[in-house]
């Protein structure tokens, strides 16, 4: 297969999150490649609008959830305004999966601590889900997010389930308050020092915007946590997913392949860095 | 074993891989320059030029003798042909609910290459192991790589910018090529000592007239290629440079070239490796027809590295140009396990600016100013 085509797939359910922010789960049309398509989360898709162009986009489903592959998106760009506008049934393309996953396996037995920021929870979704259904074999899980203000929270109903479940904790931020919020106020990097963990048994799953994530991994550290067992997606401008078009290099990565999901130390030199 | 071809057997050459089907591209003079274009035979080539090249500058000269390939590389490279500016990925239509999508067949085209020089020669390797020892190797390359007849050239002629034997790259053949000439104008006589690399390549130079050379002709031939090894208009020093790079990423000088750097890409378009693409896709008015297009794209562009949200990852001209510069000289190592640059030059000598690689490098090996 050329992986540079995409293939049809219909969009078989898309739910409204918040304003601007849709889940599209979506089914391969040609049975041959529905059956060959594996994933891991962590892992990415090209969703691809026709006459618009495809775009990278973390799959949020579980590997066993079938023939059902689940996108959260935000239409802000011309490529995902027009994936949020297709009505269910309708067709559009996808390429993938793409790049590394999060490191699920590496994760048994420990604690798991989640850190995300604004949309940036989409990569961990999947991740997240994937644990909550094996939950005996990891430890304790802790969640903490972050979103710019508390109209940015989506999946409220989804964190709240999660905060009842055994051996969970949930932590939730606005930068600023607003509405009814009964969270924190304030920055995930503040948050992330008042949440006790276990520096030897937790390993970090981290999404978000950069600057967030600089600042969050510099409180971790602090905290004593190993730059080894922390683990970020990041996100680059990417045309091809391929490793040819060289627009999502960062330093020697291409974050379509050796990415999206990189351990920290493997990045630390060029990750607090400007424009690299 | 090294054989001899007369000055007027290289057309046999020519005319036997046209007779073989291959489309003829090599050097050839047009609006002022050397270019690489579609030759009907020897006729074609640029008999009796050479060129003069500095940071910023090319010129076209006449030369003293009628030697063939008497000059440089120019601002083409064979890149042109191997992963084209700017081609068709696939076609999609409306059909029913949904739309079909049919991928560009692949062209078939079989080039043959006249004069690819030993840095060009790496350059196609490096491109090479880009494209198709990768995951997902691309087939369009592929296929043309695979076609394509390649006769490599021994330089006689380096030019200002050149720097080949830094980069381990030349000037001298050593593998990759199916006939290998080396041009030799002395004492009255013009002829081109070949090498066979290939079974296409003995098989092409079977059908012409040839003679094995004479251990005369080999010296002169050798002499050719060690004389432009001293004729290095450059030098890199390359020791350490992936750490170099690394460990200077505030440099000082990214600020001072930063300010030379109309962060035009040219650069990128003339350098033989830089692979980075964009495409586009264009739908007709009545939105039932979509293609993609794909096209060489550069790093030097400020929607290159932009995302929604966190906007341009390098929104500086020093960002770019350190991009530009770490990845062909350094990051390119961790990632193809090769420097992607070949010494080529093209960089400097179509620098509006005359922004010199080699230069850079050695700043940055002095102290931050």
């Amino acid at each position: 297969m050329n992986a540079l085509i995409p293939q049809p797939a219909e969009l078989v359910e898309k739910r409204q999150e918040a304003e601007g922010i849709y889940t599209l789960r979506v089914r391969l049309a040609a049975e041959e490649t529905r059956r060959a398509y594996r994933f891991l989360p962590g892992q990415f898709n090209m969703l691809y609008a026709f006459g618009a162009g495809d775009v990278p986009m973390s799959i949020v489903s579980d590997p066993e959830d079938g023939e059902v592959i689940g996108h959260t998106l935000r239409a802000v760009g011309p490529v995902t305004k027009a994936l949020a506008t297709l009505k269910e049934g309708e067709v559009l393309g996808l390429r993938g999966p793409f790049g590394s996953s999060w490191p699920l396996e590496e994760a048994k037995g420990r604690d798991v601590l989640i850190v995300t920021g604004g949309l940036g929870c989409a990569p961990t979704l999947g991740a997240l889900h994937y644990l909550f259904r094996r939950r005996e074999d990891y430890s304790a899980i802790k969640i903490v997010h972050g979103v710019k203000a508390p109209k940015d929270l989506i999946l409220h109903r989804q964190f709240e389930e999660w905060r009842r479940a055994p051996n969970t904790e949930v932590h939730l931020t606005a930068d600023q308050s607003g509405g009814r919020w009964k969270h924190k106020v304030g920055l995930v990097p503040h948050l992330l020092a008042e949440v006790a963990f276990d520096p030897a048994k937790t390993l970090v799953m981290m999404c978000g915007p950069e600057v967030m994530m600089r600042l969050a991994i510099k409180q971790l550290i602090y905290k004593g946590l190993a730059a080894e067992r922390i683990y970020l997606s990041l996100e680059r401008n990417m045309k091809c997913a391929l490793g040819f078009c060289g627009h999502c290099q960062f330093g020697p990565q291409f974050i379509c392949k050796d990415g999206p999901v990189l351990r920290y130390d493997r990045i630390h030199g060029i990750f607090n860095l400007k424009e690299v | 074993m090294a054989f001899l071809v007369e000055r007027p057997g290289l057309e046999g050459i020519f005319q036997r891989l046209r007779g073989l089907g291959y489309e003829l591209v090599g050097p050839t003079v047009r609006e002022g320059a050397i270019v690489y274009d579609s030759i009907r035979g020897a006729a074609d080539l640029p008999a009796g030029w050479t060129d003069v090249q500095e940071g910023g500058n090319y010129r076209l000269k006449r030369r003293d003798d009628d030697a063939l390939f008497g000059y440089a590389v120019g601002p083409h490279s064979w890149k042109k042909f191997l992963h084209p500016p700017r081609r068709r990925l696939w076609q999609a239509s409306r059909e029913g609910g949904g739309f079909e999508i049919r991928p560009e067949p692949e062209s078939g085209r079989r080039y043959a290459f006249v004069g690819v020089r030993a840095c060009e020669l790496k350059a196609i390797a490096i491109q090479d192991r880009v494209f198709l020892e990768g995951q997902y190797p691309d087939p369009s390359y592929r296929g043309l790589r695979e076609g394509a007849f390649l006769i490599g050239l021994n330089c006689g002629q380096a030019g200002g910018t050149c720097f080949c034997v830094s980069m381990d790259a030349g000037p001298a053949l050593k593998s990759g090529f199916d006939l290998g000439l080396t041009e030799v104008l002395a004492e009255g006589r013009h002829y081109f000592v070949v090498e066979v690399g290939s079974e296409a390549g003995a098989e092409v130079l079977g059908a012409v007239s040839h003679r094995e050379a004479s251990v005369e002709e080999v010296a002169a031939a050798q002499g050719v290629v060690a004389a432009t090894a001293g004729q290095m208009g450059r030098a890199m020093d390359t020791a350490g440079i992936k750490e170099l790079f690394y460990k200077n990423y505030e440099h000082g000088r990214w600020d001072e070239v930063a300010d030379r750097c109309l962060a035009c890409a040219n650069c990128t378009m003339v350098c033989p490796t830089c692979f980075c693409t964009t495409v586009e896709d264009v739908t007709d008015l009545k939105g039932e027809h979509s293609e993609r297009w794909q096209s060489w794209d550069s790093c030097f562009t400020l929607d290159f590295s932009y995302t929604h949200g966190a906007g341009p990852q390098r929104a500086s001209t020093r960002s770019r140009y350190r991009q530009w510069l770490s990845h062909k000289l350094a990051t390119w190592i961790d990632q193809f396990g090769s420097s992607g640059c070949v010494g080529c030059g093209r960089c400097i000598t179509w620098c509006p600016v005359g922004i010199d690689l080699t230069e850079e490098v050695a700043a940055l090996r002095k102290p931050s100013p």
